[in-house]
């Protein structure tokens, strides 16, 4: 790639999230590259400031301020190095702003309006509605909708190839007489992709060509019972580059100061778990949670064959700050306050999280907000996580054409890839994971919200800057391995979660633990009971994890199981709660209490609440 | 009490503003270039389409679809009235008649000899774009509509919920962190935009919407009493379109808020002025919020708009969070190390001495904004 020199000394990457920009400054020493800093502004896509170099320049004056070098020139980033000031190459990924927010259109909502959706979900996109001539909306209302949301871009699909004409026509002129306009920067053309019948494509051309930046690629559904969803995919891509980041405030600037094209942040983070699960040979869950959405990235192996799937869903309006409210309206309240050990007035809670709506760069300043914070996050990633099971499924049949980074597929029929008992490691990212004032609370949320089963090792991005790293792994993928593994990656523990209903105080698991120096030591856990084994620093923990009758921990009921684990900073979870089923006590004074002996088993705040 | 700024929130005395007004599908325009326009005065109109019902003529008259055209009673194109019968089969051997009614009054628009239906259109509906507020038509969006420009004081809400409003501001409260009651409201409430305090209540509007309230501004309201008003959990802030008889602008938060001295003032000032509000929010990029538009006249000059500024020593702020959500004071020192809070989280703070009581704390520097002295 032209620009990018050859011999690569440092490195300043950022990440624009909806509510912060992420710098990170990375140098060669010695031993390789290793994070040097990291500092954080709040993100300037809002008015007054409305240019998204601002909170870029804060966060790497942040920078500047706790390395004392001199990385600006002015309002730039100084490139290439030159003695002690400046950096060899600059990176960035972006999804302020929510991300690509699209609107997708099909004739059948159930067809070619659900490949849409898939198409756009797989770029990385939020779909903000799916329209269908058989949605049940009038027209006007469809207008009036095009023309409220003002989407970012629209994808139009519609028809088999050699089908109808006319009612993919009366689509795009329905378009056209909404004549949407996108939400940043009103002096352009609102991007439109036409995927649809390949015959109707003059018709559309006639009644959109002039009023957006239309863009024609092959049909995403060419026969009905086959999918072709990369070339609309790859359009989304281009468009995204060209249009939305183009016209996002202050991105054309952003784009000037990188050789490198700028990553939407969910496919950055997924570049760096599919590495992971290559590397590891392993099924691998990353999530990563924002402000205004959460993705989930998974790679499982298909069932019957060596083959693995890759998949991402983006779950648009659940997240930690604009999407908060959202959250509490999909989980219902008493969800939340299912995790919360001490009674909460729900009207104040209510104000609560819509003052964090809308001022969503607040942070929780007592325990208690932190612990409601946390148990909100609990469910956002619940939920994120059942979408994502849904729809991350095998192909339903072998008419269908899709490859690996088709994140969506099937989801009338096809059996979900998701297999809790495979999972071989979760890896969090986001400011509640990555920010949580201890491991142990990262590593309980994200245990509560995916209730992995058997032996699974957990892992959080340490200071959230897998996005980073991950368009960093496009240019120079040595560098991004050795931050990675050395400053990036840190990993909590291991949990094992016997599968099977008991009653509690039943003994339940046995874990005998060898150390890498060769210690052995025993440890039990009850039904319903979560012991804490604390890890040594040692870097491999051999398990014999043997589970009473009734339970299974991957090898059949009753049936022993070994394993090498890491016991990571946080350590061996034995989580004895419950799978399949996991409940709360449903009375209130129980589940307090159930609560407070598991925060107390991880020592996870540092007072009783 | 300090005026507040939340960022990107504008609160101004004298702006000049423009307002596009466009129809949802293209139509005539009413107004030209200079005429001057009143809220209500409808710039530009249109007819969109009706609805369309689909009748299955093959499957009610038993008859193969290639016949279905053979069995109208009247030709496509005509106008028929609801429940008029449009089409006929005789039954088997020829005894009986088999009939059906439109379902609705309409146009016969076509009939496929592929599926045997019959699509049937409503009558158009009128749709009607009015100027939204005082003013001069700026420019003619030829076949779309206009755009209408202003000069008055303006402000955004931090929230609202509604759409389009206007009416003659009434101030029936005496201080910014007084509660709006339902006894404040009277029948000359009714077609005024009221300013309430600090807070309004479920009932307090209900007795508004009653009494014919264009509009509440207020500076905050509980989310429960959203649900109830919404009949839903509002997810995702993104609202204008909901029905409810008025608007409502919230100028601060949730829950219970004194206005923002600023704007009390502001409002205050043109108490009886004709005001268009609109509560139409969308928080996400591309942020669009609340307003309220008060237009002055031309011979009122625009004003720089003040800025909150960055944070110093001596800044007035105001918490924005737990446990001293809604306080004002002023920064008494800002210090250069991160501190530990009580989550144990290490953040940038700054301290804070409050305004009532001089008592001095320690606040994330994130949960303050900045107020203007």
């Amino acid at each position: 790639m032209s620009g990018i020199p050859a011999d690569i000394r440092s490195i300043l990457a950022t990440d624009c999230g909806s509510t912060t920009t992420k710098a990170i400054l990375i140098e060669r020493g010695p031993d390789g590259y290793r994070l040097r800093v990291r500092g954080e502004a709040p993100t300037t896509v809002e008015a007054p400031f409305e240019d998204v170099t601002r909170g870029v320049l804060n966060a790497v004056r942040e920078v500047e301020e706790l390395c004392g070098r001199k990385l600006l020139d002015g309002d730039r980033i100084r490139t290439p190095q030159v003695g002690d000031e400046g950096v060899d190459l600059y990176v960035s990924t972006s999804s302020a702003g929510g991300g690509l927010q699209m609107m997708v259109t099909g004739l059948v909502k159930q067809m070619t309006g659900e490949s849409a959706q898939r198409a756009a979900l797989g770029a990385g996109a939020i779909v903000m509605d799916v329209m269908a001539l058989n949605d049940g909306r009038r027209p006007h209302e469809k207008i009036q909708l095009l023309r409220q949301l003002r989407p970012d871009m629209i994808l139009l699909s519609g028809g088999t190839d050699g089908g109808d004409v006319k009612r993919v026509a009366e689509m795009a002129e329905l378009l056209a007489a909404a004549d949407p306009k996108a939400r940043l920067g009103a002096g352009y053309e609102l991007p439109v992709i036409y995927a649809g019948n390949r015959d109707a494509a003059e018709v559309v051309r006639g009644s959109l060509g002039e009023r957006t930046a239309l863009k024609t690629v092959a049909n995403l559904r060419p026969q009905a019972e086959r999918e072709h969803l990369g070339p609309a995919r790859d359009a989304i891509h281009d468009l995204f580059m060209e249009h939305v980041m183009a016209h996002a405030p202050g991105y054309k600037k952003l784009m000037t100061w990188s050789p490198v094209p700028i990553m939407p942040t969910p496919g950055a983070v997924g570049l760096i778990i599919e590495k992971i699960a290559k590397r590891d040979r392993m099924a691998v869950l990353g999530v990563d949670i924002g402000g205004a959405t959460t993705d989930v990235f998974s790679v499982f192996r298909v069932p019957g064959t060596e083959e693995t799937m890759f998949n991402r869903t983006v779950s648009a309006n659940l997240g930690m700050s604009y999407s908060i409210s959202n959250v509490m309206a999909e989980a219902g309240l008493a969800n939340i306050l299912r995790w919360v050990p001490f009674p909460v007035n729900e009207l104040d809670l209510r104000n609560r999280i819509k003052n964090k709506m809308i001022r969503p760069t607040s942070i929780p300043q007592t325990l208690e907000d932190l612990v409601i914070e946390q148990a909100i996050c609990r469910e956002a990633l619940r939920l994120s996580f059942v979408q994502h099971r849904a729809l991350a499924v095998g192909l339903k049949g072998k008419q269908q054409a899709r490859d690996i980074s088709d994140a969506m597929s099937q989801t009338a029929s096809g059996e979900s890839l998701v297999n809790l008992v495979d999972l071989g490691l979760v890896v969090g990212s986001g400011g509640v994971l990555s920010h949580a004032p201890r491991r142990a609370q990262s590593l309980l949320m994200m245990l509560d919200a995916f209730l992995p089963e058997g032996v699974t090792e957990l892992a959080v991005d340490s200071i959230f800057m897998t996005p980073q790293l991950g368009v960093l792994s496009t240019v120079h993928e040595q560098a991004a391995t050795e931050v990675f593994e050395r400053d990036c990656l840190i990993v909590l523990g291991a949990c094992v979660a016997p599968i099977g209903p008991g009653k509690p105080g039943q003994p339940c698991v046995t874990v005998e633990v060898k150390t890498a120096s060769g210690s052995t030591a025993t440890h039990r856990a009850a039904y319903g009971d979560l012991v804490l084994v604390p890890g040594d620093g040692g870097e491999r923990w051999t398990l014999t994890v043997t589970p009473e009758r009734g339970f299974d921990v991957g090898a059949g009921r009753g049936k022993p199981l070994v394993r090498d684990v890491r016991p990571g900073v946080v350590g061996l979870v034995l989580d004895a709660r419950g799978r399949q089923p996991f409940a709360l006590p449903a009375d209130d004074a129980a589940r307090i209490d159930r609560l407070r002996a598991w925060n107390r088993a991880l020592a996870l705040y540092p007072k009783e609440l | 009490m300090g005026h507040s700024y939340t960022p990107g929130l504008r609160v101004t005395e004298s702006a000049r503003l423009e307002r596009e007004r466009r129809l949802p599908l293209r139509g005539d325009v009413l107004v030209r270039v200079g005429d001057v326009v009143e809220p209500g005065t409808v710039v530009a109109r249109t007819e969109l389409p009706g609805n369309v019902q689909i009748v299955n003529l093959a499957a009610k008259l038993s008859i193969d679809p290639a016949k279905a055209v053979d069995s109208l009673l009247q030709p496509v194109g005509s106008t028929v009235a609801a429940d008029e019968p449009i089409a006929f089969a005789k039954g088997l051997f020829g005894f009986g008649r088999t009939e059906v009614k439109a379902p609705c009054s309409g146009v016969i628009e076509s009939v496929s000899p592929v599926t045997g239906q019959l699509v049937l259109r409503e009558p158009p509906i009128p749709v009607e774009v009015t100027a939204y507020v005082s003013g001069r038509v700026a420019r003619v969006l030829e076949g779309e509509g206009v755009v209408v420009e202003t000069r008055g004081a303006f402000l955004q809400g931090i929230f609202g919920v509604g759409g389009e409003a206007c009416g003659a501001i009434a101030v029936p409260v005496n201080t910014p962190d007084a509660e709006l009651q339902p006894a404040d409201l009277g029948a000359e409430h009714r077609g005024r935009v009221v300013v309430g305090g600090a807070y309004v209540s479920y009932d307090t509007l209900m007795r508004a919407r009653d009494i014919g309230v264009a509009a509440v501004i207020v500076g905050g309201f509980d989310d429960g009493d959203l649900k109830r008003l919404l009949g839903r959990d509002l997810g995702v802030a993104i609202t204008g379109a909901e029905q409810l008889g008025f608007s409502l602008v919230l100028t601060e938060g949730f829950g219970r808020i004194p206005m923002a001295q600023r704007t009390w003032k502001l409002l205050k000032q043109h108490v009886g002025r004709e005001a268009s509000v609109s509560g139409a929010t969308q928080i996400r990029a591309g942020v669009m919020r609340p307003e309220v538009v008060i237009p002055i006249g031309d011979d009122v000059p625009e004003r720089a708009e003040e800025s909150g500024g960055g944070l110093e020593v001596g800044a007035m702020v105001r918490v924005i969070r737990e446990p001293w959500f809604g306080r004002i004071g002023r920064v008494a020192a800002l210090p250069a190390e991160l501190a530990a809070l009580e989550t144990e989280a290490l953040v940038r703070v700054l301290e804070i001495e409050f305004a009532d009581d001089r008592e001095r704390r320690i606040v994330p520097r994130a949960n303050v904004e900045r107020i203007a002295p």
